[in-house]
């Protein structure tokens, strides 16, 4: 099995600056704007960009994370998880829009979880999906709308995300490779907002 | 976790992620909507052989908010009056899809027996067994010190070093008996204070220091909590002590004694309270008494132990 890097540091970095800037654009602003990532390491992702988007904008971006785990459709195809904390920025999520972050977008399964979780904490004006990586391979009909890289991966790989916050060092890998062909690239090449 | 039986084979990393979950749990309380689709199409069979309303109900609101389908089975008036087994009791059960059976049981051990015959798949979760163990109130006990304790820095953080003095009727609880073995697990230094006839012979496999003497006890261990358990009137007839108003005067937490514990000293109480025998108003209804805080707690913890034994895949879960 052979690793190879296909983000460091500085390209987390520069991708989430695009991102920030993509978010701005596209909600003219940063009025109403909340970021939540998913845990764990979409909280980390969610938090950096949250601080990212502060800056940008001069004005404090409120941050916070949900979890998704008691709303998953695999419960049962697994060994029991353990959760993790959900926390809304004071002012909740009413009329807010809401910039999920997430690592990985894969299956969508867990963007899909984590929309059903958002509808028990309150009623967004609107929900958007920022994820660092994008790899294929969806299973339900769910976009992101800020992609840090696209990956056109084979389901047989795997991909690593390293966040020095988890992880102590910050990088993304792909681990494998031999076997089936990839898939093709998902839609919204270049990772704007397609809306 | 397939089933919970006791706390006394709970390790420390099995008790904080049922304490860790459970805030988790507790923050659902606090939402718009507090309900999670976590057991959709689940059922769950509270098997009650004993009366008890609010363990029954508590455990009835955790299976509901996490969407499971309830069905109360209380033993009075049905089958079993007619002489049916456990055994059979819960093998009808099965066959009608149940996934979890929450039992209360008079005699000691009876979850153990449902858990290991072979009977049923379902995943037992013991409400209270005889004089034996009543887990989900100790852990409901260990997380409501933990958060008053640590308050929101309480995630991933055991009892140690907390000083608990458990007061009463030792020798029948259940409540004392399951208490003194997780509290130990997770850290906490516990003393037991009772009347020598309300001790159990054994206290020694406790794992616990003995006081008979109440006053002696505050003065000797400074405690951080101080658990009165409750005195069933129907002890009284059986000669474990003399009177009610003794009872009160060495064991009870009367005002004058409760003014004697240190200030930062939490008063936990299992319910239901019999004020003026074993806890006074002055304690019962003070800042520091958690006994809503345990209810409220009950449920976040009772969902913590359905979602982890019956939401994973239970296939291959020892």
């Amino acid at each position: 099995m052979s690793t190879r890097t296909v983000l460091s540091q500085a390209d987390i970095t520069r991708a989430l600056t695009r991102i920030s800037h993509e978010i701005l654009e596209s909600n003219r602003g940063p009025d109403g704007l909340v970021v939540l990532g998913v845990p764990t390491r979409g909280v980390a992702l969610a938090e950096r960009l949250g601080a990212t988007l502060s800056s940008i904008a001069g004005v404090a971006v409120p941050v916070g994370s949900v979890d998704v785990t008691m709303y998953r459709d695999d419960l049962r195809r697994n060994p029991t998880r353990a959760s993790h904390p959900t926390s809304l920025p004071p002012g909740g999520i009413d009329g807010a829009v809401v910039v999920l972050v997430d690592d990985v977008l894969y299956s969508g399964r867990t963007v899909r979880a984590a929309l059903d979780a958002l509808s028990a904490l309150g009623r967004p004006r609107a929900v958007r999906l920022a994820v660092l990586v994008d790899r294929g391979h969806r299973e339900l009909p769910i976009r992101a709308d800020f992609v840090g890289k696209n990956l056109p991966t084979s389901s047989s790989e795997r991909i690593y995300v390293h966040l020095s916050e988890v992880d102590g060092d910050d990088g993304v890998a792909i681990e494998g490779g031999a076997g089936d062909e990839p898939a093709t690239a998902p839609a919204g090449q270049t990772g704007g907002p397609t809306s | 976790m397939r089933h919970l039986l006791s706390t006394a084979d709970l390790s420390r990393d099995d008790a904080l992620r049922v304490l860790d979950v459970a805030e988790d749990m507790a923050d659902v309380a606090t939402r718009q909507v507090k309900k999670l689709p976590t057991l959709r199409g689940t059922t769950v069979v509270n098997l009650f052989y004993e009366d008890s309303t609010r363990t029954r109900i508590s455990f009835e609101a955790a299976a509901k908010r996490l969407s499971a389908d309830v069905i109360n089975f209380a033993a009075k008036g049905s089958s079993v009056s007619k002489g049916e087994s456990l055994k059979d009791t819960a093998q009808t059960l099965a066959a009608m899809g149940a996934d979890g059976i929450v039992l209360r049981h008079p005699a000691s051990g009876a979850p153990r027996v449902l858990a290991d015959s072979g009977w049923v798949d379902a995943g037992i979760v013991n409400a209270g067994d005889g004089t034996h163990e009543h887990p989900t109130q100790a852990l409901l006990d260990a997380f409501t010190m933990r958060r008053r304790l640590h308050g929101a820095a309480s995630r991933g953080r055991d009892l140690d070093g907390v000083e608990v003095l458990i007061v009463g009727d030792v020798l029948h609880s259940r409540v004392a008996r399951s208490n003194a073995w997780l509290l130990r697990t997770l850290g906490a230094h516990v003393t037991v204070v009772a009347p020598p006839t309300l001790l159990p012979v054994d206290v020694s496999r406790f794992g616990v220091d003995v006081h008979y003497d109440l006053d002696e006890a505050i003065a000797a261990v400074r405690p951080d909590v101080v658990m009165m358990l409750r005195i069933q009137q129907e002890r009284m007839h059986e000669a474990f002590f003399p009177n009610a108003r003794e009872y009160a005067r060495s064991w009870g937490l009367g005002a004058a004694r409760f003014r004697t514990l240190p200030e930062t000293t939490i008063v936990m109480h299992p319910g239901p309270m019999n004020r003026g025998l074993e806890i006074s108003d002055e304690a019962a209804d003070s800042p520091r008494s958690t006994v809503r805080d345990q209810v409220t707690n009950g449920v976040a913890v009772r969902m913590a132990v359905l979602y982890l034994t019956l939401a994973g895949d239970r296939e291959g879960t020892p």
